[in-house]
């Protein structure tokens, strides 16, 4: 080989060794843009909600209320909306067997009844007429409509029969199939039944647990920093601290759900499943790396401004309260922000202390069981119904929303706020 | 009631902030002050509710052992087991909150009415009790304020305390988690030897299910049941997946950001690709489990390979993907931080940019590399949600990423996902799982630190 060729050569291996660089940050990029794709174009469907728009008639006999006089509201809470929803159903297919009117009824999620009450409370004019009423379909027609399920299976192996697709499809060439924005997610708490089910209780249950490891470890990651920064002395208690911040800040998060159950919940005795408790458990968990940050922006004050102050006759507590930690809290609030957003993904703790319970109403303090958003991925991930997969792609969108607002927040407040010391 | 005493005290001791400055600049008026009259204040707001709070939080959590001790005291020579006496205590709480409903016996029901009565003695003498010693505190401080009292140092001095007890809590968050895993653990392997545990080859934790308290006393039921050999197999197995995935691309994309990159592509790639660290894990484990899972097994099937939907390869795959960024940001400030003479010297010798990454920064930066891949493996060994949606829940002992395996972590969150009950052996096993896992990533953790930090040293 001469001069020549090996010169040729090396600069081939040149370019392929900067191609394997490039190859590798587009993977990087590629996986990044698969998961988000593959996470929006589940999820979206999950952001609206089918209704079948049947017409009902409110005939007093059919209730079992006097024609004669406008129905009270008790009146109405005490009839009978089932039998009458059965009734209703009925005039989609009048000639409908037994088998077939259990089906009718499956084609509309299981609160038919509330939900025909709740338009005559709403309307009470319309007692006594026909008229068109709303009612939530069921998840399975949902899927249908969205086009999640496929229709060209035999029908054994669907969730919607042929009977019930018949119905609907009559329905749907009437205009009586809408779809509309899903208001119910964001409002309804966890529910068995896919159509139904909503990200309410785990909103509120990650938002109290944020809270409560807000109001834990920000103050004390704040003190302690300030003590370690400006007031210990070095010796080997001190370091002995620090490493203590370090390894903390790389302990595996399940450790802290064994913590969080062996001490608090068998040793102090909380309640379990509470966001309470899994707010103190995230506190522990965000603890080092607030103070990390903390430290980082208290060292970024220059010695000159401790200095000045000092000068003045300020004592070190008066410098310290009075210029570094006003000017290193922007660094440490976005710190702060950016350990929340961390505890606010975070799961394998929270299941450990309980948090992963079936939870049917909005909690309303910190003391009630809830699950938390992530949880709520967890759990409809593990549940069967197809209805679900679209739910944990909205739900993971949610999370994403609020994790890519934090993380902008303390962006934003690290360039805005802090000082630059040239 | 608590929250009661609590407000008061906080309430008190704000008011009492005023108070004294107004003592003090009253006195200002005709002496001079050794101190800003809000240091009074701070002074008597300090005394009136740090005494009274700390006695507050002393009886609060000395109080409900003391309760019980008096309520028990009654029973203690009869010869109870523990649990018995345990049991017979809880019965007595839920009987005084009227939520009892089992069999109701006279000493029963004489012991709930004495807990009763006890709770309110204590409640009121707690009531009593701290509210005397606050005002007796704060009446002392106030008495004492004068125009040559000094208020300033002493604040600085509490204020100051109040920081350094700040800064135990990292050390009490340690505390707490060596003591919770350890004090489970110890009591795991009175049952089940040390030995069977290390290097037992089955794991099968749900035939070790507790009927009563006799049983589980009973060693040979647990043989062969908690032999932890294919978790810990399984665990480094699916972090050495993940490792495969993430050290090229990380690693590589690390070298290209830091010596070819220009300006603006580091600029933007690199908080993009840092997203993919700031993904919760549950999202991962869902794409894993819905996507790769399947997609993996799919093309398994068009070559004719058996995989199973719950594969180590999905899962170690998209664990891969998410260590990534760990890696990729390490290496490339390692990189970055290394001297451009360096890099001069081997230009000067006419050596390619490559030759000089490859022969020069590469070994140079290697320490904090591989400090960078250590706190990789590290994450992947922690990771819990990935394995526990996307790898099976059996613990297999396999080399087979086709197959299905599991980790320690997915199993603690198998034996602890729902109720559990402490003093069961199987309760325990998550704690000596846990107390591994611990044990595993802070001497990974140390290792990795002290490498990074010896190169640090090197270089600056």
């Amino acid at each position: 080989m001469n001069k020549e060729e090996r010169l040729i050569k090396r600069y081939k291996a040149e370019k392929r060794f900067q191609f394997y660089g490039k190859a590798a940050i587009f993977m990087a990029l590629l996986f990044l843009v698969v998961f988000l794709t593959k996470i929006f174009s589940t999820g979206y469907t999950a952001f609206q909600k089918t209704w079948l728009v049947i017409p009902v008639n409110y005939n007093a006999d059919l209730l079992y209320l006097d024609p004669d006089k406008k129905p009270t509201t008790e009146d109405i809470n005490d009839a009978d909306f089932y039998e009458f929803g059965i009734e209703t159903f009925i005039t989609l297919d009048p000639d409908a067997s037994e088998d077939q009117i259990m089906e009718l009824k499956k084609m509309f999620a299981f609160t038919f009844e509330r939900e025909l009450k709740y338009y005559l409370l709403d309307n009470p004019d319309s007692f006594g007429k026909t008229v068109d009423v709303k009612l939530t379909a069921s998840d399975d027609l949902d899927q249908v409509f969205k086009g999640n399920y496929p229709r060209d299976i035999p029908e054994n192996r669907r969730r919607a029969s042929d009977y019930q697709l018949k119905i609907f499809d009559k329905l749907n060439e009437d205009g009586r199939v809408i779809s509309e924005f899903n208001a119910s997610f964001f409002t309804n708490a966890d529910s068995r039944e896919a159509e139904l089910a909503g990200i309410a209780s785990s909103f509120m249950g990650s938002l109290f647990s944020i809270l409560v490891c807000l109001s834990i470890a920000f103050p004390v990651a704040l003190l302690a920093a300030v003590y370690l920064e400006e007031f210990a002395p070095k010796n080997r208690f001190t370091d002995f601290i620090e490493v203590n911040i370090n390894n903390l800040a790389a302990v595996p998060s399940i450790v802290f759900g064994l913590l969080g159950l062996g001490v608090l919940l068998a040793v102090f005795g909380l309640p379990r499943s509470t966001p309470l408790v899994g707010g103190i458990t995230l506190s522990l968990m965000t603890l080092p790396t607030i103070i990390i940050a903390a430290r980082a922006s208290l060292k970024a004050v220059p010695p000159s401004i401790r200095e000045a102050a000092l000068a003045m006759g300020a004592s070190k507590m008066q410098t310290t309260m009075h210029h570094t930690v006003p000017l290193a809290l922007p660094g440490t609030l976005s710190g702060t922000i950016i350990g929340l957003a961390q505890a606010l993904g975070e799961t394998a703790p929270l299941i450990l202390i309980g948090m992963v319970a079936f939870v049917n109403t909005i909690p309303g303090t910190p003391m009630d069981p809830a699950a938390s958003l992530p949880v709520q991925i967890y759990i409809w991930a593990e549940s069967a119904e197809r209805g679900f997969v679209e739910k944990v792609s909205a739900c993971i969108m949610v999370l994403l929303f609020f994790l890519i607002f934090m993380n902008l927040g303390a962006q934003l407040i690290r360039h805005k706020f802090e000082k630059k010391w040239n | 009631m608590n929250s009661v005493i609590f407000l008061t005290i906080v309430l008190l001791a704000l008011s009492s902030y005023f108070f004294g400055r107004k003592k003090a600049i009253l006195i200002q008026s005709n002496k001079r002050l050794t101190a800003l009259p809000k240091f009074y204040g701070y002074y008597l707001a300090i005394w009136c509710g740090a005494p009274a709070f700390l006695l507050y939080a002393l009886w609060s959590i000395f109080e409900p052992s003391i309760v019980r001790f008096f309520i028990l005291s009654d029973y203690s020579s009869q010869g109870l087991l523990e649990g018995e006496l345990n049991l017979f205590y809880e019965k007595v709480k839920s009987l005084s909150r009227n939520q009892y409903s089992g069999e109701l016996t006279a000493e029963l029901q004489r012991s709930a009415e004495k807990y009763l009565n006890f709770r309110d003695i204590t409640k009121w003498s707690k009531v009593v009790i701290v509210l005397s010693l606050l005002i007796a505190s704060t009446g002392y401080a106030y008495t004492k304020i004068s125009n040559n009292t000094k208020t300033r140092e002493p604040v600085e001095i509490f204020l100051k305390g109040v920081f350094f007890l700040s800064s135990l809590a990292a050390i009490l968050t340690t505390i707490g988690i060596i003591f919770s895993l350890l004090f489970q653990t110890i009591e795991f392997f009175q049952v089940i030897p040390l030995f069977d545990f290390v290097f037992g080859m089955h794991w099968y934790p749900a035939k070790a299910f507790v009927r009563d308290a006799s049983e589980a006393l009973d060693p040979s039921m647990y043989s062969d049941t908690f032999g932890a050999v294919p978790i810990f197999a399984g665990t480094f197995f699916i972090a050495l997946i993940a490792m495969c995935v993430a050290i090229p691309i990380g690693l590589l994309s690390g070298i290209y950001m830091a010596e070819y990159a220009s300006k603006r592509l580091r600029q933007y790639a690199k908080p993009v690709i840092e997203i993919l660290a700031g993904i919760p894990t549950v999202v991962y484990g869902f794409f894993a489990a819905l996507t790769v899972g399947p997609f993996l097994k799919d093309l398994g099937l068009s070559l004719g390979l058996e995989v199973s939907a719950e594969s180590a390869l999905a899962a170690g795959g998209v664990m891969g993907i998410m260590i990534i960024p760990f890696i990729s940001s390490l290496s490339d400030d390692v990189i970055t931080s290394v001297p451009q003479n360096l890099r001069d010297g081997s230009y000067a010798m006419g050596a390619t940019k490559s030759e000089t990454i490859k022969r020069v920064i590469i070994p140079a930066a290697l320490p904090g590399i591989v400090g960078s891949i250590l706190l990789g493996v590290s994450r992947a060994i922690g990771e819990t949600m990935i394995v526990v949606m996307a790898s099976g829940l059996a613990a297999n002992l396999t080399l087979n990423p086709l197959e299905s395996t599991s980790t320690i972590t997915a199993q603690i969150v198998v034996i602890l996902i729902g109720d559990q009950q402490f003093g069961d052996p199987k309760t325990q096993a998550a704690f000596a799982l846990g107390l591994s896992l611990f044990i595993v990533t802070l001497v990974l953790n140390i290792v990795a630190l002290s490498v990074v930090k010896k190169y640090r040293e090197k270089y600056e």
